[in-house]
């Protein structure tokens, strides 16, 4: 199942950022990324990038491998990259006008810059042409697709909302109650701390990790207005007053040390802080949905032993964010290259139509990944599963939340992000008060 | 003779340092067009408060590196050079580091030094469980003493060799007029390294500019900016952040802080370690 890795921006794997690509590395190397050869099927339906680690690059390439057996004249040829190594290499294929038919990618404020280099195709009619495509998807799975009004990728793969995890076995020895509230989750602290158990486990020096409890604190305080009045570029939106609570919230809990002892070290791409929780180090953790399958695979009997909990971030007293309200990946996104030939643009929609989440795609991704694709009524598959409980919730929580918003570094433009997640780490360090947060963030904004 | 290594030196040096000087001084995201900014990019980078912050940064890195390792390097290296039983074993096990990634390294430190799973967790010696990574001087220190690691089988080496050219009839004299060991290292062995120690000095001055891969996996700059050195910062602004031309002007903030380093180690070594150190010996 998918770990971080294969979602997130991180970079420790950047010196070892070769491009996993197997046989294909060789066909890379001696005719130059994103040269637009034909498949092994001798047709010439373009090329395909997308990112490496099992379950997750076999699903992509089970579902590749059936489109061109269907379609041996319109053949795309698929090539799997390490994610780090992606991210860099994309940028560069594109720049240099070199990018594949098919590209691979976040959506938001990656996507965003790419149209405004005019890289990408607008698939707003396509979709338009087929209602069915956009019926049978997730609504919220759009927005993060969406620039300008105009739709300039296919929401595609699996949803991934950022969930609290909680240790069961820990609050059962310690004799408490999971929290239903933040007030809950502040009092949890000190009675944690008294039995030398960290309340949270944090991998912070990956950064977008302590951007989760942001995310929340800012929605469940003053809803998602408030991130969206920087998302649209408005003035000292950072300045808002709920924005300040929140920031303020979040000091309070690393003041009370409400983190693992030496958050600030850990990263989140060795599975460490799952590792913490797993092992009753630490009582609770907030991260996304991709980490379930690490902490099955990685955690022992934690999983399979039932002592997994998990639930929707709790509500905060006299906030006005609607409780149901989530934030991570609302999915991923395969947009179309407008450097393409007409004839490969024809390819990879026939790809997008027939192939992308088709049903024996789903069924991959339900069984194989334990993960939900982004198809309403999805949730059928999962009877008789093992994970059928967590895939549910993952389903229900995805699917009734009000709003479900995209991870603020992805949903931004690298420039903010980067600044953002700067501002973050200083932050949870006690470096900078909420005010001076705003106010660096403020100076950001539109950037 | 010269002219292959002088065209090769004008592709890959002089015209990529032309193609980012020109680069300061534009606009450009690193996909979309590249737009002429003028001095947009240099007014951004010199009035950032992050830029003294990662110069200081550098030269604490430096020169604490520096002053750690040479004296180790120096007297391993002199250790080497005298006859001694293991000495070709031990030689060799000391070189081991430098064979290594700097990024096997530091992924390798990072896992010894985690607080919660590291060598001290494991072992149960609580002094050894801190937060090494995590707390900005501590950070700092680490860094500096696995760059330390990593580099002092190096300079050892150096060093050993130059001990190994120092004539044997200095210290017969030496011994004769009654010196002891500590004399004769003082007396004879440092002085005879002087143009040693400079070549080492400037080596390591020069090599610290361009730490990164091994701070980068260690702790990624943080915590706070508090290991953000002159390369991170550039990495960070131009590929992280999709400010190539801030990035660039680092960079060439970079070659010209190297380039005077560079001067003022000669200087200070007299220009005299250019002369043949056989003359007069």
């Amino acid at each position: 199942m998918q770990t971080s890795r294969t979602s997130r921006r991180n970079f420790l794997a950047f010196a070892l950022g070769v491009p996993i690509a197997g046989a294909t590395l060789a066909a890379c190397g001696s005719s130059g990324p994103g040269t637009e050869n034909g498949g092994s099927g001798g047709g010439s339906g373009g090329s395909y990038w997308y990112l490496s680690v099992d379950p997750n690059e076999t699903i992509r390439r089970t579902s590749l491998d059936r489109f061109n057996k269907a379609n041996p004249d319109e053949s795309i040829k698929g090539t799997a990259f390490q994610n780090d190594a992606y991210k860099e290499k994309i940028k560069v294929a594109i720049g240099a006008g070199q990018a594949p038919t098919v590209i691979w990618g976040w959506g938001g404020g990656g996507l965003a810059s790419w149209v405004d280099a005019g890289a990408v195709e607008d698939l707003t009619s396509w979709f338009d042409e087929n209602p069915d495509q956009k019926e049978r998807r997730f609504p919220s799975s759009f927005a993060a697709a969406t620039v300008d009004g105009k739709i300039y990728a296919v929401p595609a793969e699996t949803v991934t909302p950022i969930v609290l995890f909680w240790n069961k076995q820990v609050f059962e020895e310690a004799g408490l109650q999971p929290p239903t509230s933040w007030e809950e989750i502040l009092e949890l602290v000190p009675k944690f701390n008294d039995k030398k158990i960290a309340p949270f486990s944090l991998a912070g020096q990956s950064r977008w990790t302590n951007m989760m409890w942001l995310e929340f604190l800012f929605d469940r305080i003053g809803g998602p207005e408030i991130f969206q009045a920087v998302f649209d570029g408005e003035k000292d939106a950072w300045s808002n007053p709920a924005a300040i609570k929140a920031l303020g919230e979040v000091q309070k809990l690393v003041k009370a040390d409400g983190f693992i002892k030496g958050f600030a070290s850990i990263t989140a791409d060795t599975n460490a802080d799952q590792a913490l929780l797993t092992s009753g180090k630490a009582a609770m953790m907030l991260h996304g949905a991709w980490t379930y399958g690490s902490m099955k695979t990685e955690g022992g009997d934690f999983v399979s032993g039932g002592h997994l909990g998990y639930m929707n971030f709790p509500p905060v007293a006299g906030g006005t964010g609607d409780p149901s309200n989530t934030y991570g990946n609302p999915g991923q996104y395969y947009s179309l290259s407008s450097k393409a030939t007409d004839e490969q643009k024809t390819a990879a929609k026939d790809f997008f139509k027939t192939q992308v989440l088709s049903d024996a795609e789903q069924t991959d991704w339900v069984n194989d990944a334990g993960q939900v694709p982004i198809v309403v009524g999805v949730d059928s598959k999962f009877s008789g599963l093992e994970d059928a409980e967590w895939l549910q919730f993952v389903y229900d929580t995805a699917s009734t939340a009000q709003t479900f918003s995209q991870s603020w570094d992805q949903a931004l433009s690298p420039t903010a992000a980067e600044e953002l997640l700067s501002n973050i780490a200083k932050l949870f360090s006690l470096d900078v008060t909420p005010e001076k947060f705003a106010e660096n963030m403020n100076a950001v904004i539109g950037k | 003779m010269a002219l292959p290594a002088f065209l090769m030196f004008v592709a890959f040096a002089v015209i990529p340092l032309i193609g980012v000087l020109a680069l300061s001084f534009t606009q450009w995201d690193g996909i979309g067009d590249i737009h002429p900014a003028g001095f947009d990019s240099w007014r951004d980078v010199l009035t950032d408060p992050g830029l003294p912050n990662a110069l200081w940064v550098t030269f604490e890195v430096m020169f604490l590196s520096w002053a750690f390792q040479t004296p180790l390097s120096l007297l391993i290296g002199v250790f080497l050079a005298a006859p001694h039983r293991y000495r070709g074993v031990l030689a060799v096990i000391y070189f081991i580091p430098l064979l290594l990634s700097q990024a096997a390294i530091a992924i390798t430190f990072k896992a010894l030094l985690d607080p919660n799973f590291g060598l001290g967790a494991g072992l149960g010696v609580d002094l050894l469980v801190q937060d090494w990574l995590g707390d900005p001087t501590l950070a700092l220190c680490t860094v500096v003493f696995v760059v330390s690691w990593q580099f002092i089988p190096f300079h050892s080496l150096i060093y050993q060799g130059a001990v190994r050219q120092i004539p044997i009839s200095l210290y017969e004299a030496a011994q004769l007029d009654g010196a002891g060991r500590i004399r004769q290292f003082f007396s004879i062995t440092l002085p005879q390294l002087r143009n040693t120690i400079i070549t080492s000095s400037t080596l390591m001055v020069v090599g610290s500019l361009t730490f990164f891969d091994l701070i980068w996996v260690l702790t990624a700059g943080g915590p706070g900016d508090a290991t953000r050195a002159l390369a991170l910062d550039m990495y960070i602004r131009g590929f992280r952040a999709n400010l190539m031309g801030p990035a660039s002007a680092i960079a060439v903030i970079l070659v010209v802080v190297g380039l005077l380093l560079a001067l003022a180690l000669r200087r200070l070594g007299g220009g005299r370690d250019t002369g043949s150190q056989l003359e007069g010996m």
